[in-house]
């Protein structure tokens, strides 16, 4: 038993691996096609039917590039850096359930890595981890740009963390549970939290924004100086890897709304999954369509919505949910 | 045998890269390596059984370390060697190994004379979450409302002490203004 359920957990490790790696490397064509269309452009068009093989040409790009440690940076810091971003992101994926559990061949599949019954708390606390990559790479660039960004990723840091953690607790009071499988159970016969916790959601869907780092809180790249932040020095592979790690960081947290929030994949019927993976599709292209039409928040902004907007708002979610469940 | 191998690998994991906190005179590696270290602990709770602490201690020490990267930025060059002043180098390693010999003895004492005993067994049905808390919100209710006090001090401290300006922006003023500022605290200081 023992080794089965070894090699079926490095199946499932693998293949999420390979998926994602994959959707993320389609996710920036999704991101140039969907912004291209909505600033009335065509976006990539030339390789292949509409522009659909960019994604191989970048990702032949990314990785025959010179690989350049410049002169003055931390040299082992610099290097694992983009490491850190993608590998927090996928470990993150470990607690998320992508699909209901479905048989195949006459062996029953969980499509999750690890059902630990502490999922959320895990998911979101490595996600912050993922943070370190761009603070990291910022800080041992020695690049004034980059130590910017730096300084704005860990203000975005120890903005979000609160709201994220506090907005999640009343659903977490309502389910009793911090697992994303009770969640999604809890859903089938009470209904979808979102309309017990409409405060919850919306809160908890703008940490996500800033969780990910998209705009309107894209604040560590430096935009506004046409500069790219903390991937200034980076080329070729390394800087690939911190877009791998942003682009799977946004597909698994719009695994987890949907999931929290919105029913998940229900009963887990094949309708189901397929509503699942179109709420997944939804809250991606949310994540695009938002990067068209909203500028970028100045940190100070962002520290201001946070702890003086959000998270009183939170708080006072947390409490009513408390007082009408006593 | 899993176990094993995790807890052994997590354990050298875990003191490399403390030993480099500790060693190296580079603030950065020594921050990350800290962080790193914080990381990896969570492994043993994991290996434990104890999922609630694992993350509770990854969610914490990241965000606490990154409090120290802030420090960092803003007193040192992070991308240069600091010098530091050392004294005798003797008594440094004595007292260091004292100390680390003196919290060896203290927590290996107990378990060499097989005088610990549970308080409070597992609630049998209760995931570790609702076990953490229960614990918390009975036995451990004062220390932790005394803590909470605590924590609320030093919030109201800090923002006594860095909250003098606290109105003013300076992203919001104008130029003009600013200057007009600078000018007066010049007269002042003269």
């Amino acid at each position: 038993m023992e080794t089965a359920y070894l090699i079926e957990t490095v199946i499932k490790i693998v293949v999420i691996l390979l998926i994602f790696s994959a959707l993320a490397g389609i996710g920036t064509y999704f991101e140039r096609k969907v912004l291209a269309f909505m600033q009335r452009r065509l976006g990539p068009t030339n390789v292949g039917p509409y522009g659909l093989l960019q994604v191989a040409a970048d990702g032949i790009k990314l990785f025959t590039k010179e690989d350049i440690v410049p002169t003055n940076v931390v040299g082992r810091i610099f290097k694992i850096a983009p490491v850190i971003t993608a590998a927090t992101a996928f470990m993150a994926a470990a607690a998320i359930p992508f699909l209901p559990s479905f048989t195949l061949f006459g062996y029953e599949v969980h499509p999750i890595v690890a059902d630990i019954n502490i999922g959320i708390l895990y998911i979101l606390g490595i996600m912050g981890v993922g943070l370190y990559g761009p603070l990291l790479g910022g800080m041992a660039s020695a690049n004034k740009f980059a130590l910017l960004s730096a300084a704005r990723g860990a203000a975005v840091f120890i903005s979000y963390e609160v709201v994220t953690g506090l907005s999640i607790l009343a659903p977490i009071m309502m389910v009793g549970s911090l697992s994303l499988i009770d969640f999604n159970n809890y859903q089938i016969d009470n209904g979808w939290i979102v309309f017990a916790q409409p405060v919850a959601f919306i809160l908890f869907w703008i940490a996500a924004f800033a969780e990910t780092g998209r705009t309107p809180f894209h604040l560590i790249a430096n935009d506004h100086e046409i500069i790219d932040g903390f991937g200034t020095e980076y080329s070729g592979m390394r800087w690939g890897l911190f877009f791998i790690g942003e682009y799977a960081n946004m597909f698994f947290i719009s695994f987890v709304i949907p999931l929290i929030f919105l029913g998940g994949y229900g009963d887990g019927s094949l309708l189901g999954a397929l509503a699942l993976l179109g709420k997944v599709a939804f809250f991606f292209f949310f994540f695009l369509w938002t990067r068209a039409a909203w500028p970028d928040v100045r940190p100070d902004q962002l520290m201001w919505l946070c702890w003086k907007v959000l998270m009183p708002i939170a708080v006072l979610n947390i409490l009513i949910t408390a007082i009408v469940m006593m | 045998m899993f176990e094993a191998i995790a807890f052994y690998l997590f354990a050298f994991l875990t003191i490399s890269m403390f030993y480099i906190t500790v060693t190296t005179s580079q603030a950065l590696y020594a921050l990350t390596a800290l962080a790193a270290g914080m990381i990896f602990i969570s492994a043993f709770f994991f290996i434990l059984g104890a999922d609630f602490l694992g993350a509770i201690q990854i969610v914490v020490y990241s965000g606490a370390v990154m409090a120290l990267y802030a420090f960092g930025m803003m007193f040192f060059d992070t991308t240069r060697d600091v010098k530091e002043k050392q004294g005798n180098n003797a008594i440094i390693l004595g007292l260091g190994t004292m100390a680390a010999l003196l919290i060896v003895a203290i927590f290996s004492a107990p378990i060499i004379s097989d005088n610990i005993s549970a308080f409070y067994p597992m609630t049998a049905g209760a995931g570790n979450t609702q076990e953490v808390g229960m614990v918390l919100f009975t036995k451990y209710l004062v220390p932790f409302e005394v803590a909470a006090v605590m924590l609320l001090v030093a919030m109201i401290a800090g923002i006594v002490l860095a909250g003098k300006k606290m109105d003013i922006s300076l992203t919001l003023t104008e130029e003009d203004e600013i200057r007009a500022m600078r000018e007066e605290q010049e007269k002042e200081v003269s």
